[in-house]
């Protein structure tokens, strides 16, 4: 049962990754307000079948489109300002998000909003149900991810990252670009907060605050921005950890806030990105192995 | 009462100018935003507080709460965003909000979550000023006193001195000041220096305002901090104190009279963006032509 919670916790956690890394890591737009989008999902899922009775699976991409909706309007908006001026307003649209959802009636304010938990063909949703969805929508999104970087899409999107003046005058409409990452992204992360609605029963704008997204931050950081496996790991690591080491979850927003430090100072491209130090000491292990074999 | 208000306003406003300075000048030079900024903000609040308890003497708080920020401003340049500065202007970002979190959650073990009285009130007889049809607080005065003479000091120094000059050619183009013979590094370093004293003597300030300190102080800040800056035009000090003057008065007005369904703090972000939206390049920033 244990098992299971912490599964769907890193399923959850992997989903978001990935889909921050879409913006982030991909398209090279600074985004620090992940959670909110999570939230919008969450939510419209939460009022969705609570309060208009629709059915989970029909919820579930509303949620993506929700938060999709609000993503592009982000999205639109990050074309017109600088990088530095987007990231500023990541971080207070997830202030606004949260304030919403904390102090309007519609929302549950601060009593939250309880949700139903969905069924589908007559099975009710237990834990078992919610982490065999996600263990499908990881696999469709993982797949994804790895056919990003080699499609048309990606490498526009690393065209914008990498010089954006350069991919224009190939014929690269970066705002376009820009805009659908954005699109893209908050969908998957409305989808997911959508599943975590249902897994936990009850939300509240607290879920959604500005430190869950620095969690997902520091997820794809640690594993590497712009990797196709990076912020699996560092999912994986970071809700892995403080079940581990008690320590950890007295000290969560330490050893996020130190990561990030210690990752940017000494190695910005993560933990599986090129010439990491784990890659490095791959290799060396590697070489060594076939030169002791070449003597022996 | 709309006098009242305006006053409020306008501390408010001087409040906030002084906490985006630092970051304002940071950004002049570097081209990043420097979020941990609002970190010394709070490690000011602290210090003093700490030197408060053990000596008594309200000057000693003061000054060491501001010197040891400043020290520690130069530190984290140099340990921390010198190495960075050929990267992304992305990693300095993320670092830069590492470091506030980190920050933070160590005040919070190192002081405990709750808040502490700091108190400077009884300590400063001269704020004591009588009510003249509208109440003023003695803090407003230190404030509103403070802040006019720090700003009057730093618009001397990058104006009318020679550091302001390597200052301003630094921040025009970092590259061709360090070929005219401007050590950059030190115009850098002096940088850091400068805006963490400016952002502890804003948590100070506010720290005496409420009379309370606590770990978490920096947050609202931090984020109105970045409307502040980002609305002023980046990097522009002047910009940043008439933004800071819009945003403080829009939120006292706004929250006073108005009425408005969201919390005050959310205000700020709301201003930011329809500024925005009408002036992308903030108040007083220019276009960049690219």
């Amino acid at each position: 049962m244990y098992e299971q919670v912490i599964a769907i916790n890193v399923g959850l956690a992997m989903l978001l990754a990935m889909s921050l890394n879409i913006i982030t890591g991909f398209a090279g737009q600074p985004t620090l307000g992940h959670a909110a989008f999570y939230g919008i999902g969450a939510y419209t899922s939460a009022l969705l079948t609570a309060k208009a009775g629709w059915p989970f699976l029909l919820a579930l991409p509303a949620a993506g489109l929700m938060a999709a909706l609000v993503g592009v309007l982000l999205g639109l908006f990050s074309v017109r300002v600088r990088e530095d001026f987007l990231a500023v307003t990541t971080i207070g649209i997830n202030f606004v998000v949260v304030a919403v959802f904390q102090y309007v009636e519609f929302f549950g304010a601060s009593m939250g909003l309880s949700v139903p938990k969905p069924e589908l063909l007559g099975v009710r949703f237990g834990n078992l149900e919610i982490l065999l969805l996600l263990i499908v929508l990881n696999v469709l999104m993982y797949l994804f991810m790895r056919h990003l970087p080699k499609s048309w899409l990606g490498l526009a999107l690393g065209g914008v990252r990498n010089d954006e003046e350069a991919a224009a005058s190939l014929g690269v409409n970066s705002d376009h670009y820009k805009v659908f990452a954005f699109g893209i992204g908050t969908f998957f992360a409305g989808m997911t907060g959508s599943v975590y609605a249902h897994f936990m029963g009850f939300i509240s704008s607290t879920d959604f605050s500005f430190p869950v997204s620095i969690g997902v931050l520091s997820m794809a950081v640690l594993g590497g921005l712009g990797t196709v496996s990076g912020p699996l790991v560092g999912a994986i690591i970071l809700t892995l950890a403080p079940e581990v080491f008690r320590f950890v979850s007295d000290y969560r927003m330490l050893v996020y806030g130190g990561l990030l430090v210690l990752m940017m100072r000494f190695q910005p491209q993560g933990l599986v990105g090129d010439d990491s130090f784990l890659q490095r000491t791959w290799a060396n292990l590697r070489g060594r192995g076939r030169e002791g074999n070449r003597h022996g | 009462m709309l006098l009242q208000q305006i006053v409020n306003g306008i501390v408010v406003g001087s409040v906030y100018a002084l906490t985006a300075m630092g970051a304002t000048l940071v950004y002049g030079i570097m081209r990043i935003l420097d979020i941990s900024n609002a970190g010394a903000y709070a490690i000011g609040a602290y210090v003093s507080f700490f030197f408060l308890l053990q000596t008594g003497s309200p000057i000693v708080a003061l000054v060491m709460g501001v010197t040891l920020t400043a020290a520690f401003g130069f530190l984290v340049q140099k340990f921390l965003y010198a190495p960075l500065m050929n990267k992304s202007p992305n990693v300095s970002l993320i670092a830069g909000i590492g470091l506030f979190i980190f920050l933070q959650d160590f005040l919070r073990l190192v002081a405990g979550p709750q808040a502490r009285e700091l108190n400077f009130g009884k300590l400063l007889p001269s704020i004591q000023f009588p009510e003249i049809g509208l109440t003023l607080y003695g803090a407003w005065f230190l404030i509103l006193g403070a802040t006019t003479v720090l700003l009057l000091i730093l618009w001397l120094l990058l104006n009318r001195s020679p550091i302001g000059l390597a200052w301003r050619a630094t921040a025009q183009d970092l590259e061709i000041a360090k070929a005219m013979g401007i050590n950059t590094n030190r115009v850098v370093a002096f940088n850091f220096i400068l805006g963490y004293g400016f952002a502890a003597v804003a948590g100070i300030l506010v720290g005496i305002l409420y009379n309370s300190v606590y770990p978490t102080m920096g947050d609202v800040p931090a984020y109105k901090m970045l409307a502040v800056i980002v609305l002023g035009g980046l990097g522009n000090p002047l910009g940043t104190v008439l933004a800071a003057l819009v945003i403080g008065m829009a939120e006292t007005l706004i929250g006073g009279y108005v009425g408005f369904f969201l919390p005050r703090d959310a205000i700020a972000f709301v201003v930011l963006i329809l500024i925005l939206l009408w002036r992308p390049q903030g108040l007083l920033g220019r276009r960049r032509t690219s």
